[in-house]
């Protein structure tokens, strides 16, 4: 469990937070600019807040109020770089196993063969960092960052500087740290779908304030709370894999109703969770008839929010979980969407992409 | 050969406290640190004469630290041991310069790295910084060594010239230009001092490459 309390002054605004991570992957969320970057770095160590108290399992890392504090290399915290920072004079080999010359004997430590086969980088070893793309330059990252026998991974945007298909391939290693080697993890993001598929805990920054904390489905299932903008809203539903259809589709459980998506690699039996984007939803009153979408969820409309643009984010509780809906303020009066309203969810198969489907946990 | 031990223990000696300075002067903020750049600076500005000068008011047997020294045993002046401080002190701000440049074009980022992973500062320097700036500290090396096999006027001021004592060999080309009959000795010593120079210059640039391609690649 880290327990994080800091202020700091930063460029035009100030930072205030608190917060605790208990075990699992705590996601940072919020836009650039938020703050996020500064938290982290502060509980490795790299930046020292003006104020600030912040602890790991009860070991005090630093408290500015007892001036105490510990110098990052003894916090052992595996850190991952937004941009890798390989150390360009040494083997990928060396650079994976930099960290273990300093771990202390006593320390749970991951063996190299198991770090490079969990991250499929047993081709590079030889190599140097120059040499390597972007991707496998971040899973070396992560690998040296494990291999440090950290008490906890910091990683700060690790896919940002990635483009969408490396993003693809680097997240799925994230979701291994998580569910293979159950390290606890704080990990600062402002992408939803990351946080969908990453995140047991929520923390959402804005303005340099903790806005709100709670599970994954919760807070993304908020309509109150969009730090990544009104476009990137959508729900997270937790379900289990049916079964493999033979015409390439996979069949989802999610609270007794049905969901069908593009194959997905995954075991009949093994638990995802599925992000379904708002905008990505059409509501109806009836059950919808002769229609070409296979995902039909009934509901109950919970709130219907709007602002002052042509848009209406309608929160939708059904019996996989909660779903929001981007609709127009005008579908939203014509169709009579008021609290306590049954109606009909729709959501296209093939509008959920493989990078919005994460494995449970 | 005077003036090859002479300048070996003059760019050897100064060469640890060099790279201090340089990475102080590099990565450190603290008070006073234009001042110590300045005074780091001041005999590459001053004429080497004064320095030369400075130096026998200060470590000369009469001087302050001289005179201390001279107590323990050791003595600068008119020894060759003071040739290698003249050379040394006038070596010093074209290392540190060299060697300033290659820290400031390590990634401080990598030192945090290396940090967050469990190098304390001095095991950090060790085993990134100073790999990286080895290039670096060759090329300050030579330029240092080369400035101290050249040294002159310090020298001949502090320690004056005395035949296989103190005698470089840049005042050895001098003492035989001084007198009739000497140019073909100086003319000698002339060519050894460029295959000298050239041979170190060779090695330097041979070393260089080597430590850029290790620590290359990208």
């Amino acid at each position: 469990m880290l327990t994080v309390s800091l202020q700091h002054a930063l460029p035009g605004f100030g930072l205030d937070v608190q917060f605790e991570a208990p075990p699992g992957v705590t996601v940072l969320f919020g836009r650039s600019g938020t703050g996020k970057t500064t938290v982290i770095q502060a509980v490795a160590g790299l930046l020292r807040p003006d104020q600030g108290r912040v602890t790991l399992n009860g070991e005090v890392l630093f408290d500015t109020s007892q001036r105490h504090w510990l110098p990052p290399h003894k916090r052992r915290m595996g850190y991952v770089f937004q941009e890798g920072r390989l150390f360009p004079h040494l083997t990928v080999r060396q650079n994976l196993l930099f960290g273990q010359w300093f771990a202390p004997r006593s320390a749970k430590r991951e063996s190299l063969d198991r770090v490079v086969e969990l991250l499929g980088i047993g081709s590079l070893l030889q190599r140097r960092p120059g040499r390597l793309s972007g991707g496998e330059k971040q899973r070396v990252a992560i690998g040296r960052a494990l291999l440090s026998a950290p008490r906890m991974i910091l990683a700060d945007e690790p896919l940002s500087a990635l483009d969408e298909a490396r993003k693809a391939e680097i997240l799925p290693y994230f979701e291994r740290l998580r569910d293979e080697i159950g390290i606890p993890m704080l990990y600062v993001s402002h992408s939803a779908a990351e946080v969908a598929r990453l995140a047991t805990t929520v923390v959402v920054l804005q303005d340099g304030k903790v806005q709100r904390q709670g599970s994954a489905a919760e807070v993304l299932g908020d309509p109150a709370v969009l730090p990544a903008g009104v476009r990137a809203a959508g729900a997270l539903l937790e379900a289990r894999v049916a079964r493999h259809h033979p015409d390439g589709l996979t069949e989802l459980e999610a609270g007794g109703v049905p969901l069908f998506l593009p194959q997905i690699a995954k075991a009949p039996g093994s638990q995802v969770r599925v992000r379904i984007s708002a905008h990505e939803v059409i509501l109806s009153r009836q059950r919808p008839e002769g229609l070409s979408a296979l995902n039909i969820l009934p509901g109950t409309v919970e709130n219907v929010r709007t602002g002052s643009g042509p848009g209406a984010m309608v929160s939708l509780r059904t019996p996989a979980g909660r779903v929001l809906a981007r609709v127009t303020r005008r579908s939203a009066q014509a169709l009579g969407l008021e609290p306590g309203a049954n109606c009909f969810a729709v959501v296209k198969t093939v509008s959920i992409a493989p990078e919005d489907i994460g494995s449970g946990g | 050969m005077l003036s090859l031990r002479v300048s070996l223990w003059a760019t050897l000696a100064a060469l640890p406290l060099a790279v201090f300075v340089a990475y102080a002067l590099a990565r450190w903020r603290f008070p006073g640190k234009q001042i110590v750049n300045s005074l780091v600076h001041l005999p590459l500005i001053l004429p080497p004469v004064v320095t030369g000068y400075l130096l026998l008011m200060v470590f000369g047997t009469k001087g302050p630290v001289g005179g201390a020294l001279q107590q323990i045993g050791i003595v600068f002046a008119f020894r060759w041991t003071g040739a290698a401080l003249a050379a040394a002190i006038m070596a010093f701000p074209l290392m540190v310069r060299a060697i300033r440049l290659s820290v400031e074009a390590v990634d401080p980022k990598l030192e945090q790295a290396a940090a967050t992973l469990g190098a304390s500062r001095v095991l950090c320097f060790a085993t990134v910084t100073l790999p990286m700036i080895l290039p670096g500290l060759i090329a300050g090396t030579v330029l240092g060594f080369a400035k101290a096999m050249g040294e002159f006027g310090a020298t001949i001021t502090f320690v004056s010239s005395i035949p296989g004592q103190t005698q470089t060999l840049p005042s050895a080309i001098y003492t035989f230009l001084q007198v009739p009959g000497g140019e073909a000795a100086a003319l000698r010593l002339t060519l050894v001092s460029i295959a000298i120079a050239l041979s170190a210059l060779l090695f330097s640039e041979l070393l260089a490459r080597r430590a850029a391609e290790r620590a290359g690649g990208c």
